[in-house]
């Protein structure tokens, strides 16, 4: 049976009849075409399917495009603005934090919510924020440096928390 | 331009993959694409009695349900072995049919019994739980040594006692007599167990066959599209080689498990055939986990002799190597040419003899996983020197240095002729052990350690010394090993019009980054932007020939034959600079993106040459028009990369739990062209190293079934269970290819694996623990220092 969903991804408006049982994954790759979304695992244990939601970074293959119906979705296609890499992709370059390339998407988005929460991570913390994604190439060491990358240049812009934090 | 060999050039290639524009197979849609999921066997061992297909095929949306038996009677062939070892006795290898379905018998979980084709693959899916199978449940045996006794079950009838060939090599009698007369041997029996490699992305296989032109098109996960290419057409399928098309584009990983030519490809193109319609088919993980060959899975006794200064005297290996229940393509290869004849090691044994007996069972096939062999030899090696040092009372670093070869470049010196065939193309092994102490800080680790124990922490350092064989590999060589494929590398360097450089390679990157290094090496010779050169791979249509990645070859073997199509351009080149110059073409020298006349201030440059050579209106006479080259670079001998590796570990007394707290390696690699790019193929082997010693692991039970078959039960190497790694390198030059490179794919995941586990018996050295089974579970390492008991003989 279908169900009409309405979501907005990467910015753009969708309605869709969706099969209940569609993963928000599927939905992404074979209805909308994005896909840089992957599917590495069906257990919930690669990572490779991260996407935000509504500000969170979930499992797309653990979630029904049902349960997204009226939500906020960002995908790896969606990070960069006009034509600019975001900190995070300009880091996994940088710092030679990817290889084959396959798991990528679903680590940067991991660590923009990571980053989110918490700006200033130490390597440590870094490591513990990615136990729920696989790199089978990279041996994580260089993508821990790409976040360290991308954690100092964001925090660089973000010239007005600097400020508050000073004044407070 | 210039000088770009050697530098860290960030990666052409990461664009597309950070901003989520890889194009995976999976990624691809064709207009009219069926879906197709395959049913596998529910059992190891069965006899089918029957199949009833009927209700899947009338479920709606269902576009076909092909069988075994369809298969068998549509009269093509199975899936073929790549290379042949016999029995010592001179019998053939067994090598028993591997069909695309099996119609008769499923001989292990991944056996496929039925494709279901249709609209979705939630409809294939769903059509397929409607297939009745009768099976015949059958006695099943998954370990190799036990599937050689008598009454064993059988996997195929015409292999007795599961023997697939056995094969020696080295000086038995001579490495007997030393044994016999040594001060002191140290014996091991161990499993070097099976790992399952699980690259990220999972198989994908699309079938394309078009009637209008009678032409098939294979998109599909491969390390070695041409191959694949060759043996479905030649082997399984029975079609015109020049009517197939293989495109293996963006691959998420591939670390061997992709080489193979698999049941899948063939039978996705077989089906497209059938209803004229694209099929695609992607594993789920599960159908990887049991259908992507595994590796290692060996079990081994091992006998290494010393005398009484503790110099190696003699050595000798019994392997038993599991193979699974068919031989895969490189699977006879695996414990013979690149274990067996690996265990010279560093060092200068003078006997050695290793005897491997190559096993059926009813398990999933056994391949080359990254190292291939080369790990199960140096994990052999250096887990039987650290327990001799053990035994010995000497320093285990100390033991190594005094039984180095002594250094030689393989230029002024010669190659080192190995007991078991080899000859060592250049080395220098000193340096690297004592440069990874250095970084270590091994004494003061040692008075650390002592006064850890004192306070009952239990700290340990273990080493590992490695080399191994790679650039695979010189064609004559392996062909009289037994290899039915060459294993040269081809490469075409076309200069277009505008001085823009076209490179079609026969390797394959799936994480290496050849877009970047190949760019390097090219752009370097001719003195040409970065952003001027472009590497194609991966497509049979582009790419005239090629034996694709793997055995860290692609840049000691591909980038060779790349190297052979720049000279051929820079010769050519001056032929058309001669004459615009109106030079002798022995005046003219080739530096800097132009051709001069030497001594002078006249030169023209790479572009001008180019464009000349296409609009040939002032051209020199008998100079074809064109700046487009082919190579095929067979190299003349294996490269031997080889490093030093040093684990540091604390365990955790109360709960058996190893921390990794440092791991630090110096490897040589011969020259090296992007140190980035080397670094982390580094970090990442020495990941998937770690993984082998402390958490995976392939279990099987007594029936067959796979209880370690998914992320849930297999447990991989996170973020979090590992250091940030400190690497450096020492260079030895490759004497034999012109980039004097040696391969560093493998490097890390070879020389790590016995390190940690060295350092693990290290840090149990007050509960006189000699040994535990990989993988080195808290469980296990608890058991261990648990008294009156030791790790091998509590986990049965």
């Amino acid at each position: 049976m279908s169900v009409p969903i309405k979501v907005k991804v990467n910015g753009k408006e969708y309605s869709h009849s969706v099969e209940g049982r569609t993963l928000l994954v599927h939905y992404l790759r074979d209805e909308l075409r994005l896909t840089g979304t992957h599917v590495g695992c069906d257990t919930t244990s690669c990572g490779a399917c991260t996407v935000i939601v509504d500000g969170k970074a979930v499992k797309s293959c653990n979630v029904l495009a049902v349960q997204c119906d009226d939500a906020e979705v960002t995908t790896v296609e969606g990070l960069s603005e006009a034509g600019n890499l975001h900190p995070l992709q300009e880091g996994f370059k940088e710092e030679h934090g990817l290889q084959c390339g396959f798991c990528t998407p679903g680590m940067i988005m991991t660590a923009v919510e990571l980053l989110e929460r918490n700006p200033n991570p130490t390597d440590k913390e870094i490591r513990e924020g990615l136990e729920g994604n696989y790199c089978r190439c990279t041996g994580y060491h260089n993508i821990v440096k790409a976040i360290q990358f991308a954690a100092a240049k964001m925090r660089g812009q973000e010239q007005p928390l600097e400020k508050e934090v000073a004044h407070g | 331009m210039g000088n770009l060999i050697g530098q860290s050039v960030k990666r052409v290639e990461d664009q597309r993959f950070i901003t989520g524009k890889g194009n995976y197979t999976d990624d691809i849609v064709l207009p009219r694409m069926t879906y197709g999921y395959i049913l596998r066997g529910n059992m190891a061992h069965a006899k089918i009695n029957d199949i009833d297909v009927s209700a899947a095929k009338a479920h709606p949306g269902v576009v076909a349900v092909f069988t075994g038996k369809d298969i068998a009677d549509s009269g093509v062939n199975g899936i073929p072995c790549g290379w042949q070892v016999d029995f010592k006795n001179g019998d053939t290898m067994k090598e028993p049919a591997h069909p695309m379905l099996v119609a008769d018998k499923v001989r292990y979980m991944g056996d496929g019994v039925a494709i279901v084709i249709a609209e979705s693959k939630e409809i294939a899916k769903d059509a397929a739980e409607l297939i009745v199978v009768d099976y015949e449940e059958l006695d099943a045996v998954v370990n190799a040594k036990e599937a050689t006794q008598e009454g064993a079950p059988l996997v195929h009838d015409e292999a007795p006692l599961n023997k697939s060939f056995d094969w020696g090599l080295g000086d038995a009698e001579a490495t007997a007599e030393a044994l016999a007369n040594a001060h002191h041997v140290t014996t091991l029996e161990f499993t070097n167990q099976r790992l399952i490699p699980n690259a990220i992305e999972p198989r994908s296989a699309i079938g394309h066959y078009e009637v209008q032109n009678d032409r098939y098109t294979l998109y599909t996960t491969s390390q070695n599209p041409h191959l694949t290419r060759l043996l479905m057409s030649a082997f399984v399928l029975g079609i015109p080689e020049h009517k197939v098309r293989v495109v293996s584009p963006d691959v998420g990983g591939g670390f061997g498990s992709k080489i193979f030519h698999y049941a899948e490809e063939a039978l996705v193109t077989w089906c497209s055939k059938q209803l004229e319609r694209p099929v695609k088919w992607t594993a789920e993980r599960s159908e990887s986990f049991m259908t992507d060959a595994h590796g290692r899975d060996h079990v081994t006794k091992a006998e290494m002799g010393f005398d009484a200064d503790g110099k190696i005297v003699g050595l000798r290996a019994i392997t038993y190597a599991n193979l699974g229940a068919y031989l895969s393509t490189f699977a006879p290869a695996v414990p013979t040419y690149l274990h067996g004849t690996l265990l010279q090691g560093l060092y200068t044994t003078p006997a050695i003899y290793v005897d491997v007996t190559g096993v059926f069972t009813h398990t999933t096939p056994v391949d080359a996983y990254r190292g291939a062999g080369r790990p199960e030899a140096t994990y052999l090696l250096e887990r039987l020197l650290d327990l001799a040092a053990l035994e010995m009372k000497v320093d285990p670093a100390e033991l190594r240095l005094k039984n180095f070869i002594p250094p030689f470049d393989g230029v002024d010196e010669p190659g080192y002729q190995t007991q078991v065939a080899l000859q060592y193309d250049s080395g220098n092994y000193e340096p690297v052990l004592k440069r990874a102490m250095e970084m270590v800080g091994y004494e003061a680790f040692r008075e650390e350690q002592a006064k850890a124990r004192e306070e009952g922490r239990l700290l340990g350092i273990g080493f590992s010394t490695y080399i191994e064989a790679c650039g695979i590999a010189p064609s004559a060589v392996v062909g009289a090993l037994g290899a039915r494929a060459g294993l040269f590398e081809s490469a075409q360097v076309r200069v277009q019009p505008t001085g823009k450089v076209s490179v079609y390679s026969g390797s394959h990157s799936h994480g290496q980054g050849h877009e970047t290094t190949f760019a390097q090496v090219v752009a370097d010779k001719f003195g040409i932007p970065l952003e001027d050169v472009e590497i194609v791979h991966g497509d049979s249509e582009a790419v005239a020939f090629g034996m694709g990645t793997y055995g860290s070859r692609s840049l000691a073997v591909g980038g060779s034959a790349i190297v052979k199509s720049i000279d051929k351009v820079i010769e050519k080149g001056a032929k058309i600079a001669a004459h615009k110059l109106e030079a002798a073409i022995e005046d003219i020298e080739f530096a800097e993106g132009k051709w001069t006349v030497k001594g002078t201030d006249k030169s023209i440059a790479f572009g001008d040459v180019a464009l000349t050579a296409y609009v040939p209106h002032d051209y020199p006479e008998g100079v074809e028009p064109g700046l487009d080259f082919s190579s095929f670079y067979d190299p003349t001998n294996f490269t031997y990369p080889f490093g030093a590796h040093i684990a540091v570990v604390e365990v955790d007394r109360d709960t058996g739990k190893v921390e990794l707290k440092r791991f630090v390696a110096c490897d040589d690699v011969g020259n090296v062209i992007n140190p980035m790019i080397v670094d982390g193929q580094i970090h990442g082997g020495i990941a998937q190293g770690v993984g082998q010693a402390l958490f995976e692991g392939a279990i099987y039970d007594e029936s067959g079934q796979l209880l370690s078959g998914s992320y849930m039960d297999y447990t991989m190497p996170r973020a979090d269970d590992l250091p940030d790694f400190e690497v450096d390198r020492k260079v030895t030059p490759c004497p034999h290819n012109p980039l004097g490179v040696k391969g560093a794919g493998e490097a890390g995941t070879i020389g790590s694996t016995p390190a940690v586990v060295n350092a693990v018996i290290d840090a149990l050295a007050p509960f006189h623990v000699k040994d535990i089974d990989m993988p080195l579970t808290p469980e296990r390492v608890w058991r261990a220092m648990q008294p009156k008991t030791n790790g091998r003989e509590v986990h049965s």
